[in-house]
């Protein structure tokens, strides 16, 4: 379809004096296609449809906007976890924070090493899912992403790893515009814990892509920190082979615009996919989880479980979409997005999907909106609990089906701790 | 329909569904032609075009101007590209807009008066345009009591009314029931004040179209407090080849009214597409309750595509006054390309909006269809309910809207869609927009069966069912429901629904 005139600009303004890092062969290769991508798509505009509830002006004009960071205490994420530390402050990496990159079952190297090599394992992958999921729907944020990111990880885990890794994003400078790019790659029957934390920048701009080989699994808990005014667009773009399991959960406080994409395609026959998230945000918060599901194998089981709690007139978007192929029988999809309104002035929008070409599966989906409810609340209340209180304790037991999709007790226990500590500083 | 015989049906359907879909979706039975000579406008769309449209209708100089802004507008407009239907382009050049029988060109003044072929031709159609006391089109309905219920037709053959039945019956009880045409020219009050006013002349691409080379159509006018006495009915009938239908219809209900309404439409089988872009408008006052059932049964194209009825309608009703109801049913069986969205503006406060839906296609068909419930009032409800079957390599898409304004405090809406798919070549679609602005109102969108009401479920449960029989058993209980809903005279095609049921539905 033909751009529009100010789409047109709007790409070309961006890209105007933008150059492409110094490297080899192979990264030259897939980020000179990655920009002739985003030049032929052009960048989103508030007209597309898939940005129809969350405006990317921000994301896609030329400098940060300015954003404020975080400077109160936090105690330590995943500090009874023991993991392996990589450290970026406004995406940039910080080898003196950071541990030795060796690690038993993987090997690890930074982007801006491997992209001086001619060729490199991540040549498979990079920019090759992220192209893969432009279909059918355009995500020149990834491309963007894929030809300019400066640094990012690449992972290769070639059987059990021994502990996880830890992906720290730290927010310092108020103008910072950050682009990473990870690649992540486990080989058949590896299996590999990422963990993310932080808020990384001013303005973030994150990819990540996973092949995930047959018989592997991929575990991913994300936390996208405390900071109110920053700008988040990440995408998630993964392949799963035979029998493989991808598993993610992201926690969201805050963040005056977060747009959280994650585009998944079962190739392999029972396959399993979940992807899960919880967010609280308050006044401008304005969050947008779009989530893209591709079945094409049979018997593979996919689970897309959203929640959001929003209050002072914040906003929560869910664009879900379960994609059955023609043939990929015995499907099992799920999706359900549900939001909790504590105020008036809060809005939820949704748009949960199904496209069905297979005659014997199961697709269900769900979507509902609401306040809290005022018979639980009486309830409680009726037992000497003080509303404030009752209204938390609903609030949690609404996020729960999320929050349970997360396996690891431990995990999972400090992400309760984080939706409790930010409920609790709500209530004054 | 040999390709429903042969096909492989997933464990789990019911046999019973497949026998319906299979009689609904078989041998298209209105695809023969009337020979009549008939009187075409030259081949096109021009200013001229629009200009003949208006003075075969006698319309006064303000309603031509109207069609001709709708004109301009609709030349800057593009054709729309969202829906999941694929159609080859429509060159809007290569068709007829106005095609009148030759013996309409004297108006008759009654019905003895009109051409006894057009009279078979809907006498064949299971539509006697007698004022009688029977059932129209309902087998057995001789045997029925001689107090069984009337129903006032407005017969529309492709551009013009052919007659409207009871027209003195219902203007003693102060009802105005007669071609749009004639209450232009009749009642121009009424039709200035709401033409346009429920879907503006520039709302949509097909809308606009409409709004310059609209022919006929039904026009009511319900006055306040009064019960219709009679269900009113249209029957849309396309014969001539190469032209397109343009129907407005227009139904105001005053203050207090209660008007039943019911649409059907059937059109030859021929080889090539045609086109057809209605536009329903529905004013609802006050108190005031509509409800308009339509059975969609245009030609769907043969097995391979060829052919068939472009369908592309806007209808909407407009909830103006407190405690107003709406209640759209619609079965849609027929037309190769479905395009179409009955919806709601829930404005009055405690106003209702309800949306009962069965699409089925079978063979090349594409059918994307739904809602929209826009809530403005308080305490307002809607209710959506939509069951999509799809056979053979036919597209079927559910797509709608429920959008709560921030005004719209402590209302409901349910939603529950399912799809069911016969064969592996054919796919089902769900693509809801669910807008909430406010804390107060409630939204379910549901896509399973696992939501159904827990006392129901429990009653049952009691009785000794199993939790998934209960479930089946209150689930098509509810779509049984909704389709003993739709009024007698649809009861033949509804019979054979019935058997229909969601049983092993996709999402």
């Amino acid at each position: 379809m033909a751009q529009t005139q100010k789409k047109f600009d709007t790409t070309a303004s961006r890209l105007d004096g933008v150059s492409l890092p110094e490297c080899g062969a192979w990264s030259r290769n897939a980020r000179d296609a990655a920009l002739a991508r985003v030049r032929e798509m052009g960048l989103p505009d508030r007209r597309d449809e898939y940005w129809k509830y969350t405006r990317p002006d921000t994301l896609t004009q030329t400098d940060a906007p300015e954003a404020a960071f975080f400077d109160g205490d936090e105690s330590e994420h995943y500090a009874d976890v023991d993991r392996l530390k990589i450290v970026f402050v406004d995406g940039v990496f910080d080898v003196e924070a950071s541990d030795n990159l060796a690690l038993e079952g993987v090997k690890i190297d930074r982007l801006c090493a491997a992209d001086q090599s001619d060729i490199h394992w991540a040549k498979e992958i990079y920019g090759v899912l992220e192209e893969r999921g432009q279909t059918p729907v355009e995500r020149p944020l990834a491309a963007l992403n894929t030809a300019l990111a400066c640094d990012g990880i690449l992972i290769h885990a070639t059987g059990e790893v021994s502990k996880p890794i830890n992906l720290i994003y730290y927010h310092k400078s108020t103008s910072s515009d950050a682009i990473l790019h990870h690649v992540i790659k486990l080989d058949k029957g590896a299996d590999l814990t990422v963990l993310e934390n932080g808020p990384a920048a001013a303005r973030f701009n994150k990819v990540m892509e996973v092949e995930v080989a047959d018989g592997a699994s991929f575990h991913h808990i994300r936390k996208q920190g405390r900071d109110h005014e920053r700008r988040a667009v990440t995408h998630i773009f993964a392949r799963l082979g035979e029998k493989s399991s991808f598993k993610s959960f992201t926690l969201t406080a805050n963040g005056v615009l977060t747009r959280n994409e994650c585009v998944i395609e079962l190739t392999g026959d029972d396959a399993i996919a979940h992807v899960a998230g919880a967010a609280v945000g308050d006044g401008d918060f304005h969050h947008d989880d779009t989530v893209f599901i591709t079945h094409d194998a049979e018997r593979c089981e996919s689970r897309q479980v959203f929640k959001k709690v929003l209050r002072n007139g914040a906003t929560g978007v869910f664009q879900g979409k379960i994609l059955v192929k023609e043939g990929a029988q015995k499907t099992d999809g799920y999706q359900i997005s549900q939001s909790l309104l504590l105020d008036e002035d809060s809005q939820f929008l949704a748009k949960p999907e199904l496209e069905i070409y297979a005659d014997d599966v199961v697709c269900s989906h769900g979507s509902t909106s609401g306040a809290i409810n005022e018979d639980g609340l009486f309830y409680l209340r009726a037992r000497g609990i003080p509303r404030p209180i009752a209204t938390d304790l609903l609030t949690l037991a609404f996020l729960a089906e999320a929050v349970e999709e997360v396996e690891d007790e431990i995990l999972r226990e400090d992400i309760v701790a984080r939706l409790t500590g930010w409920l609790e500083r709500r209530r004054g | 329909m040999a390709a429903l015989d042969e096909v492989q049906v997933k464990e789990g359907v019911d046999q019973e569904t497949v026998d319906a879909v299979r009689e609904v979706g078989g041998a298209y039975k209105y695809g023969w032609e009337t020979d009549i000579e008939m009187e075409y406008a030259p081949k096109g769309l021009t200013t001229d075009i629009v200009k003949l449209i208006s003075e075969k209708n006698e319309e006064p100089d303000w309603m031509t101007e109207w069609r001709l802004e709708a004109y301009a507008r609709w030349q800057k407009l593009e054709e729309p590209d969202w829906a999941m239907v694929d159609y080859p382009e429509i060159d809007f050049q290569d068709q007829y807009y106005y095609a009148r029988p030759k013996s309409m060109e004297v108006k008759p003044k009654s019905l003895d008066e009109v051409d006894p072929k057009l009279l078979a031709t809907y006498e064949k159609l299971g539509i006697p345009l007698k004022e009688q006391m029977i059932l129209a089109g309902v087998e057995g309905a001789e045997d029925m009591p001689a107090e069984g219920r009337k129903v006032a037709v407005d017969a529309v053959f492709d551009s013009v009314s052919v007659g409207t039945t009871f027209q003195a019956e219902l203007k003693k009880a102060g009802v105005i029931f007669c071609s749009i045409s004639e209450a232009i020219r009749e009642h121009p009050e009424l039709v200035k004040k709401y033409l346009g006013s429920v879907v503006p002349v520039s709302d949509n691409f097909y809308a606009t179209l409409n709004s310059a080379v609209f022919s006929d159509g039904s026009f009511v006018y319900v006055p306040p407090g009064v019960r219709c006495p009679m269900e009113l009915s249209t029957y849309f009938r396309i014969n001539a080849e190469n032209t397109g239908q343009f129907e407005r219809t227009l139904i105001i209900a005053d203050k207090g009214s209660y008007v039943s309404y019911l649409e059907g439409c059937t059109a030859p089988q021929r080889d090539t597409s045609q086109l057809h872009a209605a536009v329903v408008e529905i004013v609802i006052e006050e108190d005031a309750e509509v409800k308009y059932s339509t059975v969609q049964n245009w030609y769907p194209g043969d097995e391979n595509g060829k052919g068939g009825i472009y369908n592309f309608v806007t209808k909407r009703a407009d909830c103006r006054g407190d405690r107003s109801k709406v209640m759209w049913t619609q079965v849609e069986t027929g037309s190769a390309v479905t395009w179409k969205y009955p919806s709601c503006i829930l404005r009055g406060n405690d106003s209702q909006g309800e949306f009962y839906s069965i699409a089925i296609t079978n063979n090349m068909q594409q059918a994307d269809t739904g809602t929209k419930m826009i809530h403005l009032g308080k305490n307002t409800k809607s209710r959506i309910v939509s069951k999509g079957i799809s056979a053979g390599k036919a597209q079927n898409t559910y797509r709608g809207l429920v959008s709560m304004h921030p005004k719209a405090k402590d209302s409901r809406n349910y939603t529950q869609c399912d799809s069911l798919l016969i064969g592996s070549e054919c796919g089902a679609h769900t693509v809801p927009y669910i807008e909430v602005k406010n804390n107060s109102s409630r939204v379910e969108h549901e896509a399973t069966t696992s939501k159904v009401d827990d006392d129901q479920l429990f009653y049952c449960r009691q009785r000794g069912m199993d939790e998934e029989e209960a479930v089946a058993l209150v689930v098509n209980g509810f779509c049984k429901d909704v389709l003993q809903a739709l009024p007698m005279e649809f009861a033949m095609e509804a019979q054979q629904l019935v058997a229909i049921s969601l049983e092993g539905s996709v999402g």
